[in-house]
């Protein structure tokens, strides 16, 4: 259900009739040895091995950083269904890339709460600061940026996931440091979750394997500090200090480097996401049958 | 509860007598989630975990379900059905398996209560299914938990083993000869998800859409077969429940509306965060025990319980925020996700996102929603901008009144919400920015960090 961005311009493509395209690539005999291995014990923790496709779609996903054709036509043949079937649902659900996309997939809650308490603006800036538009990778790989709906964190928001760990309260500077962090390679811990790891790596854990890293799982503690709050009160404690600055130490401060992004979010309206053109309107993103199985 | 100051400027009323949060609260779910170990097995044992099983599994399993009938819990996922009632639709003795498929696909916007319950005390509720699949005779139970999460994932994989190698989970449970899977399944984004039929499509590796009723799931859910589906909040009140017993239950909240909750509050807040507390208890009472709306604002609008619950605003302060009570403001008590917004929030503008969310999310089954939302987007893009013309308010109430319980699931209903209740609380601002031909407001002044930018500046 992702709405794809607008892409460059490219070549109008040649319209051919007739040859449906021809099947997609299996996997080398090693990798498809070990796919089956794992895709025997997802489909073994269900009565019908079809409520596997799900986390089969992660495991694919795991493997290239994406769900391609020739990840769906291993599904397909292992749940005994066609491509047009497994297709159906991989191109239903958005966690599911459809392009090679970034080591890293940095979200930014863009639903109304967090927009005003400044997700639009972090959104903005990262836009500006790393070059790339919604759904686009930056060009050393590291960093795909999107935006997202509701993670269900609205007491730390504005809310940043990065291969959907939780960076809560941010601001533009931390937002920028953040993904800086990232493309240099520096370690970065989230506010609640472990350690990242690459967007590979989460979605094997998606795909329903345990992250067996040591402390992965204590990783942060308890509640963070938002969930907490109520049962300080209750418990007659004063009310600690509402936490802004959840990178403290290599955190700048919360508004450089964010004017600019806040005057543009004067003029910000609610257009980033949004139904988009038709086919039928633009050329560009022809959806006929001679697009690529699985894009559009 | 009038003795508190108006939401606007001051920022931390006085806090005592009856507005003492010791007294207003009553911490259960969340009681140890400040525990530096807060979801381990051990820790919940420590807090009388799996007690609440132990007695459940040395009751008959139709007396346990009239038991939790009987305690009054209804649900927490929004609806606010009754579990126990939910429980007992099961047919015994057909001769199919049953399931019970635990909704944990949070995505509803402003709801944020089960993802931090999982996180910080994933045990309640596994200790709530098993529970639940003794009284429903079922062998295989699910968590259906929206992907976009994976520190929960973690600690429910983590908890589940624990749960495993304790014998809560596997074959004769804790010797009453229930054997118990308990499956973990991670979804891969889609709020239609949420809905309980188009749930189980999804988890029967489908697109998520949801399925015209009857029958409903007690009869033919997940694979056809007796299906119940709880909400992760409901599922994981049960424990307690057996535990204290429910005459201590039913001595918080009303009587149609009794027990404890999580309230979620967010947005221009002093205190965001969770606060537990027996059904019934007001914003009013809630913003005043955590230090109001932020310096120097006033309440404008909120939501009682997510997006898809019609707003509300300073009038409302009072309302119960119980089943009945919000109800009767106009409003629903929905997942108790209450997002506040102050003074400088465009009403059109959060409720144009709101509608660019449910456009986005529609699963396109239904035309009406299909449809409907796309219009509404382009209406309100145009109001926003300023490029809008009086008639389309009215087209507005038009389309939304073409969504309004004419699609299979709620998701229509829930993207009416937000613009009938706009329209009719905020009517004058909309007409505002047709007749300024754009926003009266500055968003910039909406963002956490608003209020600083101007100290550091002056």
């Amino acid at each position: 259900m992702t709405i794809q961005p607008a892409q460059p311009a490219q070549p109008k493509q040649e319209v051919q009739l007739g040859m449906p395209q021809l099947p997609a690539p299996d996997y080398p005999a090693d990798v498809r040895t070990r796919l089956e291995a794992d895709a025997k014990e997802v489909i073994s923790r269900y009565p019908d091995s079809r409520s596997a496709l799900l986390p089969l779609l992660h495991l694919v996903q795991s493997e290239e950083g994406f769900v391609s054709r020739t990840g769906m036509r291993f599904c397909a043949e292992v749940l005994e269904l066609t491509t047009a079937e497994v297709t159906a649902v991989a191109t239903f659900y958005s966690m599911y890339r459809r392009k090679p996309s970034g080591e890293y997939q940095v979200g930014v809650c863009t639903n109304t709460l967090c927009a005003v308490m400044g997700g639009d603006v972090i959104f903005e800036d990262l836009k500006e600061h790393l070059g790339v538009g919604n759904n686009e990778t930056t060009e050393d790989g590291k960093v795909t940026l999107e935006h997202i709906e509701c993670n269900a964190a609205c007491d730390f928001a504005p809310v940043v996931m990065v291969n959907w760990e939780f960076f809560d309260n941010q601001t533009p500077g931390s937002a920028r440091q953040l993904v800086d962090d990232l493309r240099a390679g520096r370690p970065v811990e989230p506010t609640r979750g472990a350690t990242l790891c690459s967007f590979k790596e989460t979605s094997r854990i998606l795909a329903g394997f345990p992250d067996e890293r040591p402390g992965a799982v204590e990783a942060t503690g308890g509640g963070g500090p938002a969930s907490l709050i109520g049962l300080r009160l209750a418990k007659g404690e004063p009310i600690p200090a509402r936490v802004v600055s959840p990178r403290g130490g290599r955190q700048d401060g919360p508004h450089d480097g964010a004017s600019d992004a806040q005057r543009s979010a004067s003029r910000h309206l609610s257009s980033h996401d949004a139904p988009q053109q038709t086919s039928d309107s633009d050329p560009s993103h022809s959806a006929g049958p001679v697009t690529e199985e699985g894009e559009g | 509860m009038t003795m508190a100051p108006e939401y606007g400027g001051t920022s931390r009323p006085e806090v005592g007598g009856t507005t003492s949060p010791e007294k207003l609260l009553a911490p259960v779910l969340s009681a140890f989630w400040d525990d530096p170990k807060s979801w381990t097995l051990e820790t919940y044992e420590r807090h009388e975990g799996y007690r609440g099983l132990r007695k459940a599994l040395a009751m008959a399993p139709d007396d346990l379900i009239a038991y939790v009938k009987d305690s009054g819990l209804r649900g927490r996922g929004g609806a606010g059905f009754p579990t126990g009632m939910k429980w007992q639709f099961i047919p015994q003795g057909d001769g199919k398996p049953h399931y019970l498929v635990v909704n944990a696909d949070e995505s509803e916007p402003g709801t944020c209560k089960d993802i931090p319950l999982l996180f910080a005390n994933p045990h309640s509720l596994i200790e709530g299914m098993v529970i639940a699949c003794y009284a429903i005779r079922s062998n295989h139970a699910f968590i259906y938990l929206r992907g976009e999460v994976v520190p929960v994932l973690r600690r429910l994989h983590e908890a589940v083993r624990e749960a495993y190698a304790a014998g809560y989970l596997g074959k004769n449970v804790l010797g009453s000869g229930l054997d118990l899977e308990l499956t973990v399944h991670a979804g891969a984004g889609a709020y239609i998800c949420g809905e309980e039929t188009a749930l189980l499509d999804s988890l029967e590796g489908r697109r998520g859409q949801p399925r015209l009723r009857p029958p409903f799931p007690a009869v033919a859910g997940l694979y056809a077969c007796p299906t119940v589906v709880n909400n992760v909040e409901s599922i994981a009140s049960v424990p307690a429940i057996l535990n204290r017993g429910k005459d201590w239950f039913k001595s918080m909240g009303s009587e149609k509306s009794p027990g404890f909750t999580l309230y979620s509050l967010s947005g221009h807040v002093s205190g965001p965060g969770q606060y537990e507390a027996p059904l019934g208890i007001t914003l009013r009472q809630l913003l005043d025990m955590s230090g109001g709306m932020r310096p120097g604002h006033r309440l404008k609008f909120w939501t009682p319980g997510g997006s898809s619950t019609p707003i509300l605003t300073d009038e409302h302060l009072d309302v119960p925020l119980d089943y009945e009570g919000v109800a009767g403001a106009g409003s629903m008590l929905g997942t108790k996700a209450l997002q506040c917004f102050d003074e400088t929030t465009c009403v059109v503008r959060a409720v144009t996102r709101w509608t660019e969310f449910y456009a986005h999310e529609s699963c396109g089954k239904c035309t009406p929603c299909r449809e409907g939302t796309y219009w509404l987007v382009q209406l309100l893009r145009d109001i926003e901008a300023g490029r809008g013309l009086m008639s389309d308010l009215d087209k507005l109430n038009d389309i939304a009144d073409n969504i309004n319980g004419k699609s299979f699931c709620a998701l229509g209903d829930g993207a009416a919400s937000p613009i009938f209740s706009s329209l009719q609380y905020f009517r004058d601002e909309y007409e505002q920015h047709i007749t300024g031909r754009g926003c009266p407001l500055d968003p910039a002044k909406t963002t956490a960090w608003a209020d600083k930018h101007v100290e550091v500046s002056a």
